[in-house]
């Protein structure tokens, strides 16, 4: 009896394997979780109004999305890659290795990455210098040369500051998050510095090691990918701040408040007219060479930048994406027309 | 003897009574300490107990307090008409005219007349923001299945979005001020009337059972995951229970012991304490990339979580083969009975309680496992209900992650809902392989 149920285990094991290499009639959507909930939105929608089915959506983050859609042409891998951050050179060669050499680059909106703290707080006002001056790992010793940093509160930076311990949650660097709050907010104070900025042009690598490295000390705490989490630790200590998506702050405005950053305080439309300085833009990538083999994908593309989904007042404003200016949507609204290969480099 | 030899005895004798007077001196000094250390050693053990049972009740209470408004929804009671011009002009009663009619409307205009001194544009978007998305598609839903309804005047009873249903619930209230909650005081007002009028209801929540994954808080289901977890664990049980019962069997009823044995026991045993993320690992290199398998599908998430519980498996049937007394299978070997059939009608039949109980906990095991499932694509949003073992599919456990980690408040409750219904599920399955193991293990 026994041999013969793994008789007929081994039996279905091969069927199954057969079977499998068939065509596919579904889209398949890995990439980033920031892009997660807008794009799940749209597969949603365009799966209830349309004869197409729901596209599967995977969350695998920025990078990992594009390895998976840059290994192949075929249908066992993915059609489209969602990134919170512009594919890389080294992406677009390693695609192009491995024959993806059409692919469609479209852009969704912004996305403000803000700095929050509790709402029984007072809301922080700070500056993009003053930011990195407390979370870089290097800062400048007022020689003309760079020390560790030891600023230990937040008045240490500057005594308009509060008197309070630096303590700031963020994303771990596996996050496209923590990748853009290092590039938008840190480099964005670093350069204030004349030497550093000078030293763009000598040393890169060393330049981007001063602006983009985060202090190791215990003063900035990787809190993991999850948001929710932030949110709650927040809320238990009124001293602390926390570093995550527009969206997260919009759904939980009565918990938390976002600091104000240059003078801007992160809302809706200070992001969308690019006055709020910490925002960055969201992407999708498409693979040419599966439109017309996979069903559906062209029609998804035009869902997705439909002015009713992401336009001003389009559903995905609601889920806290921000839109773009008229003619940026319009520009992506025809490269998705017409799949343009928009990606050389 | 010599008498040297005597009295070397003899005065052995008195040093060891001395020794002994002493050393009882010794004991009854130390007693007290010894009782002193005994008390605190027990209250250690009362103290871990204690922590451990305060850790589970916290938990416990913490997830059933934050989960148990999921398991109400909110919904509001409209008459919809369903006119004949602005579903079905032409009377064709075709499928995609029926699909594609605009019920959107329909709905919000039975809403708006609700309100008819509402009329500025964005007055009237903020009234129908009370509505789900998903209320027009309940209603397309209706329509399409019975399209006689056309014409007639139906009452439905539709949800109302996430957010106006924890309005409902307390959740969102007047205490914070306008600007930093989703719901305006207008809105609030609104709702209200309705409360008033007797067309809001609060009842039991029978979509977050019958429905899969959604971005609207107000229309995910647990079900989906629900799916996918059994047939995730169809796969794993079809193929780490004979796999590993047969392997088991083999090396403790026939296997010679030598060197090659050895070193396949040993290296079961280390299989066992492998991180289950490189089983993951290992599921995408040969079942995906090699053999083609479909990703996200229950039979590659199946396959893997077997290969993660068959050292489990092996363990626990190769110590339920070995409680099996020897007298046994001498017995039926010597009435004659071949070694197959020893094992067949003898043996296993006597280890099953304990083979079974392994199973089961390898198999509760597998149920709460995410990390390997993150490599071969189940970590995904998908909104179809799978219907097999090659359909996109998630599971319970990814749900949780999935909802965990969504802006949207309402999640907050649903991911504790569906961690009481994976609880459930893990209870339910420990409490059988006890029921097991009660009603048919043996001494002897």
């Amino acid at each position: 009896m026994y041999r013969k149920f793994l008789g007929v285990a081994v039996v279905a094991g091969i069927a199954f394997a057969g079977s499998a290499a068939e065509a596919r009639d579904q889209i398949r959507i890995v990439g980033s979780s920031t892009v997660y909930p807008f794009a799940t939105v749209v597969a949603e929608q365009f799966g209830k109004t349309t004869q197409f089915k729901t596209p599967v959506i995977e969350s695998t983050g920025s990078g990992g999305g594009l390895k998976l859609f840059c290994a192949g042409v075929g249908v066992e891998h993915p059609d489209i890659t969602n990134a919170s951050r512009r594919i890389k050179k080294s992406e677009v060669e390693k695609c192009a290795k491995n024959g993806v050499t059409d692919v469609t680059e479209i852009k969704i909106g912004y996305d403000g990455i803000v700095m929050a703290n509790a709402k029984s707080a007072p809301q922080m006002k700070i500056t993009k210098q003053q930011i990195f001056l407390a979370l870089a790992k290097n800062i400048p010793d007022g020689k003309g040369g760079l020390k560790e940093n030891d600023n230990m509160k937040w008045s240490d930076v500057d005594p308009s500051l509060p008197n309070k311990k630096i303590e700031v949650l963020g994303p771990p660097p596996t996050s496209g998050t923590r990748d853009a709050f290092a590039e938008l907010a840190l480099e964005g104070g670093c350069k204030t510095f004349d030497f550093i900025k000078a030293m763009k042009k000598s040393d890169k690598k060393k330049y981007k090691a001063v602006c983009h490295g985060i202090r190791e000390d215990g003063a900035y705490v990787e809190a993991g990918e999850n948001d929710v989490l932030i949110i709650r630790k927040l809320e238990a200590n009124a001293d602390a701040f926390g570093v995550f998506g527009f969206s997260f702050l919009d759904q939980n405005a009565d918990k938390v408040q976002g600091s104000v950053i240059g003078g801007v305080a992160p809302e809706f439309d200070s992001i969308a007219d690019g006055s709020y300085p910490v925002s960055r833009p969201l992407f999708f990538y498409v693979k040419g060479a599966h439109v017309g083999k996979v069903p559906g994908i062209k029609e998804y593309v035009a869902a997705f930048t439909a002015e009713k989904t992401f336009g001003p007042d389009g559903t995905l404003s609601d889920k806290g994406l921000i839109p773009m200016p008229d003619a940026e949507r319009k520009k992506f609204q025809k490269d998705g027309e017409m799949m343009a290969n928009n990606i050389s480099m | 003897m010599t008498d040297a030899v005597m009295t070397e005895m003899q005065s052995s004798n008195q040093t060891r009574r001395e020794r002994a007077a002493n050393a009882s001196e010794a004991v009854r000094r130390g007693l007290k300490k010894r009782y002193a250390a005994e008390a605190r050693f027990r209250a250690y053990g009362i103290g871990a107990v204690g922590i451990a049972l305060a850790c589970i009740v916290v938990l416990f209470t913490t997830i059933i307090s934050s989960g148990l408004p999921a398991f109400t929804e909110t919904t509001i009671t409209l008459n919809v008409e369903l006119k004949q011009e602005d579903i079905d002009p032409e009377g064709t009663r075709d499928a995609s005219t029926l699909i594609n009619a605009n019920y959107r409307k329909l709905v919000f205009d039975t809403l708006r007349a609700e309100f008819p001194d509402v009329t500025k544009r964005r007055d009237k978007r903020a009234l129908t923001a009370i509505l789900s998305s998903g209320a027009a598609y309940q209603v397309q839903q209706a329509v399409v299945e019975d399209p006689s309804l056309i014409g007639q005047t139906v009452t439905f009873e539709l949800p109302v979005s996430a957010d106006f249903d924890l309005y409902e619930k307390g959740v969102i209230n007047k205490k914070t001020a306008e600007a930093d909650r989703r719901v305006s005081d207008q809105q609030m007002a609104w709702f209200d009337t309705l409360e008033e009028r007797g067309l809001i209801e609060t009842g039991f929540n029978t979509t977050f059972f019958t429905h899969a994954d959604s971005r609207e808080p107000e229309l995910a289901g647990i079900l989906g995951a629900t799916m996918g977890s059994l047939f995730t664990m169809l796969v794993t049980l079809a193929l780490s229970f004979p796999i590993g019962v047969c392997a088991a069997v083999y090396l403790e009823e026939f296997a010679p012991k030598n060197r090659l044995t050895q070193i396949i026991e040993v290296n079961i045993n280390n299989l066992a304490a492998v991180p289950s993320i490189v089983f993951g690992l290992l599921g995408l290199a040969v079942f995906i990339n090699f053999f083609g398998l479909p990703r996200s599908a229950p039979l590659v998430g199946g396959m893997v979580l077997a290969l993660m519980t068959l050292p489990t498996i092996i363990i626990a049937s190769r110590a339920a083969l070995k409680a099996v007394p020897p007298s046994i299978r001498e017995a039926a070997l010597g009435l004659g009975a071949s070694r197959m059939q020893v094992v067949t009608h003898h043996v296993l039949p006597l280890a099953m309680p304990g083979i079974l109980t392994g199973t089961i906990i390898g198999m509760a095991q597998a149920l709460g496992e995410t990390a390997p499932l993150l490599m071969i694509g189940m970590v995904a949003f998908i909104v179809d209900i799978p219907g097999g073992i090659t359909d996109p599919a998630t599971v319970l456990p990814v749900q949780v992650y999935l909802w965990a980690d969504s802006p949207e408040r309402a999640f907050v409750a649903r991911t504790s809902a569906a961690i009481m219904i994976l609880l459930t599920f893990l209870i339910f399955m420990n409490a059988l392989a006890v029921v097991l193991r009660k009603k048919f293990e043996r001494r002897w």
